[in-house]
Order: structure tokens, then sequence, then C-alpha cells
């Protein structure tokens, strides 16, 4: 696998990694996003519904946390997880944890860390981790490691340093059962740069994983409300500048468009694509503008629009929903507000998703309301694809010189 | 015997439908319907789409699938999202973005509904007329006393609809009833039986004559995780199927079937995501199109009564261990088993 970057700009790379996959032949570009997935599955979707989406990223992200339980059964298949959910030719990316359930604290020990699943609890030590890598088979797997410093609001540096100990250990024994396994060494492992908010640990963890052979890096512990991360955005810069050039870097929990662009600005190539899933279970639709570059008739009608939803987003209060207890943000409209009940435009006037080439806001106004699955189908469609479509004008506006527009654009939209 | 109804003209309705085979031994027939949305072949299965939408698969999957009339429920629609928005919708059609046939209980296609259950006896059933209110004791060998009835037959309808019998009458008089009806009803106009929807009920009612069908069953039994096979169903949430890397049937070609093993669906079906309840809605209304497809398939090439037996010996394990109630519905059409 080789990264080459095209060019770089305020600190954000712009490349491709090349000769991914078992096959030696895909491509990504960067910045860009993985596909999130629920057990092997885009929620929502099936084979059929997933094609329809233009855009889906190379690769896919899949969760020990919803896999692990399944070891047994991959074991047998021997086929690798890829084959088993019906994506034999997609690149995957196997994270340890959902980033949108939290994970409780209190279960990382100095031999095992825990994934929670559907049945429960799973302890893997590292030799039962790489036992359950070895039955995956993911092209990319994240180490097993210790993130849940950042679970709790303050850290302690005794916690941090441990963070950090603990992740290195585990890293090492896993390269050396790596190293021990035909099966394993076609994976490639991803280090996880761990330390809470202490910077002393930060740059330790960043340089001693950097030392080690592995195929890219994982900045965890970064994720949290929009507050927390302003503030260790300049954690965040230290440790990409500890990071060697050609290899990614990952970040997990972090989703939402305007902290997208700030991790970019920071060093950061690959994020999770979750933040759709969660636009989606409440019932709502990604509308924000990255058209950063549009026609002046355009841009006064969607100026409109956008001060229109942005007003409209002042009187909205966080709402509850099931598993994803977040407030709205400006990036999307609530289909369950009544004024959507006669709008018989698309979701996005333009957009060339399934959803808004085929239905109206009417109509998954209507399938909200009387508690319809298709309204999460024609949903997650729409969002993924989407977002999906602003990365890549993430890209282009790298490409064209162009992000300080597209900056300036999404944070205008962030409330 | 009632006196000989006076012949009214049945010129005016439309034709609709156009025969194109039928059994020589049993009533089942082949045919097309002409429908304001296109052709539709029967015999037929109609997905039902209550609230203007197929319980999460999209119009393009449906029409992947080939289906080309569903149901959808006025009824419901009333309520929600009402008339008025339907109309400003475009209609049902516009509203949930369907291109082929719609059949809804009331309004476009006219059907008329037989009559409504009111109460089974040991003489027979009690029917009420919904046009005068009239209580009629229907029973197998009182033939005659379906006044009523033949009133209806002579109506000029584009087709009927057999309903009320999808309750919790016994198999016994179901299909007694439904035989009833269909030779009753003229030859050259659609037989649609309402509610009518597991496997061996469609095959045999298709050779009672009846030619078009829906039912909840399928697109229901797929979101509680039961996958229908030609041998009856694979409830895939048992851990029986935690390891089984096959299909859920090798000779399906629907997308789920296609893509994803038991296994899979197994594993899927016990997570949050949703998707595991689409990939069985999408193989269960395939099968159920498959199946009346390959019914249609042996009429038109005149070998029904063998698919007959060949079904039920699949299903059942031998065709003599088909449920008594069935085996004598068939043999009343001249079809025997095994």
């Amino acid at each position: 696998m080789k990264l080459s970057l095209t060019k770089v700009v305020n600190g954000c790379r712009l490349g491709k990694i090349k000769n991914l996959g078992k096959t030696r032949d895909h491509t990504m570009d960067i910045p860009g996003c993985l596909l999130y997935t629920k057990t092997g599955s885009a929620p929502h979707l099936t084979h059929h519904t997933l094609r329809n989406i233009h855009g889906v990223p190379a690769m896919v992200q899949l969760t020990l946390s919803s896999l692990a339980e399944h070891h047994e059964v991959l074991t047998e298949y021997k086929d690798g997880v890829g084959k088993f959910i019906g994506m034999p030719e997609s690149l995957l990316y196997c994270s340890l944890h959902d980033p949108v359930s939290p994970c409780p604290a209190g279960y990382v020990t100095n031999k095992s860390a825990s994934v929670w699943g559907v049945s429960g609890r799973v302890e893997m030590t590292v030799s039962k981790f790489m036992a359950i890598q070895q039955a995956l088979q993911p092209d990319w797997f994240q180490c097993l490691s210790d993130g849940e410093v950042s679970c709790k609001e303050a850290t302690s540096i005794k916690r941090a340093r441990k963070s950090v100990d603990r992740s290195l250990l585990f890293l090492d024994n896993c390269l050396q059962l790596q190293e021990e396994s035909e099966v394993l060494q076609k994976s490639v492992i991803i280090g996880v740069i761990e330390g809470g908010d202490v910077m002393e640990e930060r740059l330790r963890s960043a340089r001693e994983t950097a030392k080690r052979p592995v195929g890219g890096f994982l900045l965890d512990g970064f994720q949290g409300n929009p507050t927390t991360l302003e503030t260790r955005l300049r954690l965040l810069s230290s440790v990409t500048a500890e990071l060697p050039e050609d290899k990614p870097r990952l970040i997990s929990g972090i989703s939402r468009p305007d902290e997208v662009l700030e991790c970019i600005e920071r060093g950061v190539d690959l994020f999770e694509s979750f933040f759709p899933y969660q636009v989606t279970e409440r019932g709502c639709a990604l509308t924000f503008n990255f058209d950063y570059q549009p026609d002046p008739e355009e841009t006064l009608l969607q100026q409109n629009g956008t001060q229109e939803e942005i007003k409209c987003v002042d009187h909205i209060k966080k709402i509850e929903t099931t598993g994803c207890n977040q407030e709205i943000t400006s990036f999307e409209i609530n289909l369950k507000e009544k004024k959507y009940q006669e709008d018989f435009n698309p979701l996005v006037r333009g957009c060339s998703c399934y959803c808004c080439k085929n239905h109206t806001r009417a109509y998954i106004h209507h399938l909200l309301v009387t508690n319809e699955l298709l309204a999460g189908v024609l949903l997650m469609m729409h969002n993924f694809e989407h977002y999906f479509g602003f990365f890549h004008s993430i890209r282009e506006a790298l490409k064209s010189d162009k992000l300080a527009q597209l900056k300036e654009l999404i944070h205008r939209q962030a409330s | 015997m009632a006196g000989a109804a006076t012949q009214v003209s049945l010129e005016s309705a439309p034709r609709i439908m156009r025969l194109v085979a039928e059994c020589s031994r049993s009533r089942a027939r082949a045919g097309e319907l002409r429908l304001p949305h296109g052709t539709v072949a029967t015999p037929v299965f109609m997905p039902v789409g209550t609230q203007a939408t197929m319980k999460g698969i999209t119009t393009e999957q449906l029409d992947a699938l080939g289906c080309r009339i569903c149901l959808g429920n006025t009824y419901h629609l009333g309520l929600r999202p009402g008339p008025e928005l339907i109309q400003k919708a475009n209609g049902l059609h516009g509203f949930m973005n369907w291109p082929h046939n719609l059949l809804t209980d009331s309004g476009g296609f006219q059907m008329v509904s037989l009559v409504s259950l009111s109460e089974v006896t040991e003489e027979g059933v009690r029917f009420r007329s919904p046009y005068d209110g009239n209580e009629t004791l229907l029973s197998p060998e009182k033939s005659v006393q379906i006044q009523n009835a033949l009133e209806m037959t002579k109506r000029d309808v584009p087709g009927f609809a057999i309903g009320g019998l999808s309750g919790g009458e016994s198999k016994a008089q179901f299909w007694r009833m439904v035989a009833l009806s269909t030779s009753r009803l003229p030859k050259d106009k659609p037989r649609y039986l309402m509610g009518v929807g597991y496997a061996t009920d469609l095959v045999v009612c298709v050779a009672l004559g009846c030619d078009m069908f829906d039912c909840v069953f399928p697109t229901r039994t797929a979101r509680f995780g039961s996958a229908l096979v030609p041998t009856g169903n694979l409830q895939l949430r048992k851990k029986v199927f935690e390891k089984d890397f096959g299909p859920i049937d090798p000779e399906c070609t629907c997308p789920t079937c296609q893509n994803h093993s038991r296994a899979f669906l197994h594993a899927l079906l016990h997570s949050d995501n949703t998707a595991a309840l689409h990939h069985l809605t999408v193989h269960n209304i395939a099968y159920q199109l498959q199946l009346m497809s390959a019914v249609r398939t042996s009429i038109v090439e005149k070998r029904f009564p063998d698919f007959v037996r060949d079904f039920m010996g699949t299903m059942y394990g031998d065709p003599t261990l088909c449920p008594t109630w069935a085996t004598d519905a068939l043999a009343s059409v001249g079809i025997t088993l095994g």
C-alpha cells in the first residue's frame, strides 16, 4: 500500500492511497470517509439500495463490537467477513467500537480490553483479539487499545499514561502474533494514538507508535461534544506533526461537517460516516450546502433557504431519539415538522440521490408520521449521498485552492 | 330453484380480462388483465402496501421483482395523509411514485365485494348482503339460495371480489365457499379472492378458479424473521441457522438469495439493523411472485395438475400428506393427489 500526496495546503493533505486490498489494486482518495455499517450492513440498506447511492467510499467500516460475538461462525465460515456480509469486493476496516454507541468505562486491564455487542460484553486478550481478526480477515484493523481515558470528563495524568502504555503493549503483542500468522499478514494493523488530554502523553504515544511497523494511525479519544473538540484541536495538530507523512491518519468519533474540516486542517485523512446515520435516526435530512462556487442566482436562492432553516433551528430544542440523543444540527431539516406535510419539493433541490429523484418531502413526512420503515431507507440513501458529496467537494476545493471558501460556507451554516 | 334471472346486458362493462389458457381438468385459468397502468398476467399475487409504501422496500425494488400490481388501502390513507393531499400529489401513484397498477378498496378499479361474512353455523354460512341488508343462508347443498349473489353476478362490473373468507372460518367451509363463488361467477371476468396468501391456499384457489390474490402474510412474516420456501418457512432467528452458509432458497433469483446466506441473515436479524427485515421482505415477495409465475406457466403448458402434485409433494413431503381440506378441494375440481 502506498500513500501519495498530491499537495498539502494549510495542513490539509490531498492525495491517494494506492495498492490497497488483498489484490493490491484498490485506490482510496484522501481526505475521505469510510462507509458506516452495523453488523456488516449499511444501516437500513440492502445490496440494491446501497448500490443506488452515488459516491460510496471504497472502504467500509466494520465494528468489532458488532462482529466479535460471531467469532465462531466466522471461523467456521473460513472465507472472511467481507464475503460473509455480501461485500466481497469492498475494502474493509475493522474498528474496535461503534462510534455511535459510547462504551461503558472500567473494563480495560493490562491484559485485555472489551467491546460491547448485542449479547453483552466480549472480553478480549491479545490472542483472542488476533484470533478474531484472523477469522474476519479485514484489510485494515484498529489494534486492541485502551481508549477509556476519554470516556470520562477529567483525565488524570496517571490514567493517560496508562492508556499509552497499555496500547503500546497491546500493539507490540499483536505485531508479534501477526508475524506468526500467514493469514494475519495479509491485513494491515492500524496503530492507535492515545493519551487523553495530556500533551506529553499524546506526543509520547505518537512517537512510540510511529516507531512500530503499522500501516496507519488511528487518532483516538478526540471525540466528545463540540466544545471538547475545540480544546482538543491543539493537541491534534501536535500529534499529527509527529506522524510520518506517508501513512494514513484516521480519527474516530468525528463526523460532523464542521469538525471534519477542522481535523483535515490538522492533518487527518480519513473519517467515519456515522453522522448521516444519526441524522437519519432522528427523522432528518442533510441539507447543508457544500457548493462553494455556485452560479450567482443559485447562491441567492440557497441563501434564502439556508436563512429560513437557521431561523427554524433556533426554535428547536433537544429531541429524544433512541440511540442518538443528540441535538438537531443546522446542517439538516426535520421532516417530521408539519410544514413539510404539503411540500412537494425533493429533500434538496439538485440532489441526484434516489430519494430526491423519486420522492418528495411530503412523502417522507407521511412515512415518518405513520412510522413506516421506508422513511429510514430513503433518508439513509439521501444522507449518505449528501455526505459523500461533501467529501468530494472537499477534495475538489483542495485541488483548486478553494478550501477557504468551502470552510466559510460550512461555518456560516453551523449554528 | 329460483326463476331464471333476466339477462342484463353485460356488454358495457370493460373487458379487462383476456383468457390465455384454461386447465382441462380443474377450473384454473391463465390470463391477462389489461389495466390502465399496464398488463398484468394472472393468476397474480398482489403484495399489500397499506400506507402508500411496501414496508421498507422501494418502488424500484418492487418493480425489479416483477411486481406489476399491488394493493393500497384508501381507508388508511383517507386518514393519513388524507384525500386532499393525495390529490395534490397527483394521486396515490404520484404520491408513492409507483408506475404500475394499484388496487384500492374504493375508486379507480371498480370492484364489488360479494358478501360479508356474518356467521358460520352448522347448516352453512349466513351472509348479509351489503346492498339491501338481507340475510341469506348459504349452504353448499342449497345453492339455489344465493339470489343476492346471482344478482351481483349479473351486474355490470369488470370483475368480482370474493371477500370475508380469511377470518376464522374452518378451511372446510372456506374452500367450499370459494368453489361455490367461482361456479357462479362469469368466466370472462377476473375473480379476486381477498386476503388469501399462504402458498397452499393460493395453489388450491387457483385450481378452484380464482385469478387474483392479496395478503399481508408474506410481508408481515418477513418482519418477524420468517422466510418463505417451497417446504414451508425458515425461522431464521433460530440457532439452527447460525452456521448455515447457503442462501434461503438456492432456486430463488431474488437479490437476497443471490447475495446473502442464512447465517448472515441470522446474525443481522439479531442486530438492530432494519436491513434484515428488508432482505426478507424482498425474498418473500419474490417467493410469492415466482410461485404464481410457475403456476401460470404450468397452466399455459397444460400440466397444472402435475404442478399441483409436485407442489404438494414438496410442501408436505408426499402428496398424500397434504391437508384434508386441500385434498378435498382439489378432488372437487378433478385433481387427485397420489
